[in-house]
């Protein structure tokens, strides 16, 4: 492989395991090593920090703990996206937040809600099961689906049906009664500590457990027939063969190329049977491990060649914009705006549409959302004051960048080796050669040339795909 | 301001997550209501009664003025069999009217490529809000998306008049159609197009408008002000769609759910008050639904997902009244504790699209389903 050819699948690889990279990174990660790469991503090492939250509070107060003001959880969350050390890691926060879809809507708690996410960084690549045990006792998800209102003499099926329809399995692989069932077997399983939030400010609340508001009676789940708790039920959808199936599509919807909305899994063949199923292997011989999975994922070819093959989502375009302009390495005045650019583009981070998650691949676009996306990308990579920007045109003047080609060549390769198809090439081609070749003498102009050209590939529809 | 607007409009209202049809249109008289409703019946004295066995919920106040002035037909008992009682399917079904697969095609955006085949103009169908609902998703149909009409367009950065023009012609020539792209690119480029022509048309609409009539602060209030300025500015869009969210009161109903209708209400009454302002309220119509109602049988402190509910159309043309019958609530009637659907909604649509709208219904809502007489 030439060293062209590693950065731009290391650009790749950083792209969908993480929110992308700066040249200087894809330089050092490729010095380092593909296969070590990876396994920097699924083992994240004490010296890498998340998001620094001592720096954020400092300067921004309202974003640590944001109680009633979405806005800010949601630029909290952003700002981890940006600075983290740990892009796997975060980016695994981000895959269970569209599992697991919670919305602040009406958990009305956004401390609770980044605790939440939270948690997802904790648990994020280690055993699913845990994982389950651990989003079944999770305060906002106990309030967001009811379970707090599921009591042994009034059975509340929320939460109960989309541990079945959404969390595991899916849906037509259980009854009615097995929801019900599932239903029972976590009743008890409430909050602690729900203290109206007026006139004190919000109380962080706490799972908590009560033995005399369970069910302590014997349910017939999936053919099972036990005085079953909630861990009991867990257990038991661990055995399916539909659950491995279930999270293993998920995963490669989310990391590998876009799938049909989750609906249609029951109707639809998988994308790639033969690379399911050697998920399903490894994630079932592994007991469930995440990061056994992720591992084998990202190392295989089948992940290796499916470049562009997914449209970005909202969180990841504005993330990965502001990781190549250098915006917001800093928790720098403005803050709050960028939480709200996912929104704009039809992702409101913590606050998705509903508990089965954003619709995603084409979805994404629409008039409305393609316009956002454009804008705010365009808006951004054509401001050459910003450093990512401006390190972009140094380096191509070191590299003594001359012809308008070299020039359209340069600026693909610093938005993530994009491959346009021949005729959008034309296009920017011809345009940039009215400018003739690249004058290095009058550097103002030729940094406002290529900002210019930046904006203009990031308006590309070959520019909205990871 | 005289309207010259002759093509029916219709202004679809979805409200999302499942409304409460038993604490929306409340049957008074049975004891059956009182039974199953310890701890969320509404007290008779607060309901807003509409006859002797029917009454609206108290937030509903504006709804029940445009009710006795004879401009609201409720439908009573509306669903589909075998409800699968999970939002997005339900949803799904309500926008695809396919209750067996997984449909592809939304009823609103057929109904919209049928009224512009040729794609004249890419404001035939507007959404207001964020994203776009499956209901108006047809591969090929353009649809506009405008979350907040006010700052509409594309490339809107770049100050520079003639550089922006510049930008914005390369960027028509690289979304223009080509041949043997992905199903997904020529997706993305149709929308990019549509975009900055819809961007370029649509916004003249604030600027040509003026009102008495204040809107409400909430968001659905503020999506039908939007939807009112594009209807008034004469854009040639017939289909227009929002939504308000989220009706889904597992918990916590007695105070969620009358403000969830108090802001869809008073929302309401300002759009019908802007139309008639505008001398522009004979060709609109509203339609609003839901995925669908709740458990009879309240949980202590709200209802889980249920079956049959109910749907409202509202305007000048529509024949105000009760359509239907109301499910019966006794035990032995139900289905796992729901109301059980006695009308289709693929009827009400069929009424919309063949008595309003005058298109032929049936390869839109794949079938015939008995329609209503619903307009004058």
């Amino acid at each position: 492989m030439s060293n062209r050819d590693e950065l731009a699948l290391m650009a790749h690889l950083m792209r969908r395991a993480g929110f992308g990279a700066t040249q200087e990174e894809l330089e050092q990660r490729v010095a380092k090593g593909y296969e070590a790469t990876v396994e920097e991503l699924v083992s994240p090492g004490e010296d890498q920090p998340s998001g620094n939250m001592a720096l954020l509070l400092r300067y921004h107060p309202g974003s640590l703990l944001p109680g009633g003001v979405p806005v800010m959880g949601q630029a909290n969350w952003m700002y981890n996206m940006v600075t983290t050390e740990r892009p796997l890691e975060e980016k695994m926060a981000l895959f269970w937040h569209h599992v697991f879809a919670t919305g602040n809507s009406k958990v009305d708690n956004c401390d609770q809600m980044l605790e939440q996410i939270d948690m997802f960084r904790q648990y994020g690549m280690g055993s699913y099961k845990d994982m389950l045990i651990e989003i079944s006792r999770n305060p906002a998800m106990i309030f967001w689906l009811d379970n707090n209102e599921n009591h042994r003499d009034a059975v509340n099926e929320n939460w109960g049906r989309e541990l079945l329809e959404l969390f595991s399995m899916g849906v037509s692989n259980y009854t009615e009664v097995d929801v019900r069932e599932a239903s029972r077997a976590f009743t008890g399983w409430t909050l602690g500590n729900k203290v109206p939030r007026l006139p004190y400010g919000r109380f962080s609340w706490s799972f908590e457990y009560r033995e005399e508001d369970h069910d302590n009676t014997d349910k017939t789940f999936l053919g099972y027939t036990g005085n079953f708790g909630g861990e009991d039920i867990i257990d038991i959808i661990l055995k399916e063969p539909a659950t491995s199936r279930f999270i293993c599509r998920h995963l490669y919807n989310f990391f590998v190329a876009d799938e049909p909305q989750v609906p249609a899994w029951t109707i639809e063949p998988a994308r790639d049977e033969e690379a399911l199923e050697a998920m399903i292997d490894v994630f079932e011989e592994s007991n469930y491990n995440m990061q056994a999975v992720l591992r084998f994922v990202l190392n295989s070819d089948f992940f290796k060649n499916a470049r562009f093959e997914k449209i970005k989502s909202p969180a990841e375009v504005v993330a990965g914009t502001l990781r190549m302009v250098g915006q917001f390495q800093f928790p720098e005045p403005g803050i709050k705006d960028i939480g709200n650019q996912p929104t704009y583009m039809g992702q409101a981070l913590m606050d998705p549409p509903s508990v089965e998650g954003w619709h995603t691949g084409s979805e994404w676009i629409n008039s409305g959302s393609l316009l956002a996306r454009i804008n705010f990308v365009a808006d951004r990579v054509a401001d050459t004051t910003l450093p990512g920007v401006k390190s972009i045109v140094d380096k191509m003047k070191g590299d003594g960048i001359s012809s308008s080609e070299q020039l359209l060549d340069a600026c693909l390769d610093n938005m993530g080796y994009l491959v346009l198809n021949d005729e959008t090439r034309d296009h920017l081609s011809q345009h940039a050669a009215l400018a003739g070749n690249v004058d290095w003498s009058d550097e103002s102009t030729t940094s406002e040339r290529i900002g210019e050209m930046l904006a203009l590939i990031s308006a590309t529809t070959e520019y909205q795909f990871a | 301001m005289t309207s010259t607007k002759k093509d029916p409009v219709i202004v679809v209202l979805q409200l999302t997550g499942g409304n409460d049809y038993f604490n929306t249109v409340i049957p008074y008289n049975e004891s059956l209501y009182y039974d199953n409703r310890p701890a969320l019946a509404i007290p008779q004295e607060e309901m807003l009664k509409i006859d002797s066995s029917l009454a609206f919920n108290p937030a509903m106040a504006p709804v029940k003025e445009l009710y006795d002035a004879g401009k609201v037909a409720v439908l009573h008992g509306i669903g589909y069999p075998d409800s699968p009682r999970s939002h997005f399917r339900s949803m799904d079904i309500w926008h695809t009217c396919e209750p067996d697969k997984v449909g592809t095609e939304g009823w609103a955006g057929r109904v919209t490529r049928e009224l512009d085949p040729n794609k004249e103009n890419v404001l035939t169908a507007i959404n207001f809000g964020h994203g776009l609902p499956r209901a108006l998703a047809v591969p090929g149909v353009p649809v506009a998306a405008i979350a907040d009409l006010g700052t509409y367009g594309l490339l809107t950065g770049i100050s520079d008049n003639s550089q922006r023009a510049k930008a914005l012609d390369i960027f028509s020539k690289m979304y223009s159609p080509t041949v043997g792209g992905s199903f997904v690119t020529d997706y993305l480029k149709n929308t990019g197009m549509d975009a900055m022509v819809g961007a370029d048309i649509v916004k003249v609409a604030p600027e040509k408008y003026s009102s008495t009539v204040e809107y409400p602060n909430s968001s659905i209030a503020q999506h039908l002000r939007d939807i009112a300025q594009v209807y008034f500015a004469d854009l040639g869009t017939r289909v227009f769609y929002t939504q308000h969210a989220s009706f889904d009161t597992h918990a916590g109903q007695g105070p969620a759910h009358p403000q969830l209708w108090k802001d869809v209400s008073e929302g309401i009454s300002a759009f019908f008050q802007d139309l008639e302002e505008h001398d522009a309220g004979d060709n609109v119509i509203m339609y609003l639904f839901s995925e669908f109602g709740r458990r009879v049988h309240d949980n202590g402190s709200g209802t889980d997902h249920g079956a049959a509910g109910v749907s409202f159309v509202i305007g000048n043309q529509v024949k105000g009244g009760m359509y239907g019958e109301y499910p019966s609530a006794k035990a032995e009637d139900l289905e796992q504790g729901d109301l059980v659907p006695n009308y289709d909604f693929r009827g009400a649509y069929s009424s919309i699209i063949e008595d309003w709208i005058g298109l032929d219904a049936n390869p839109i809502v794949n079938g015939n389903f008995e329609k209503m007489s619903l307009f004058k």
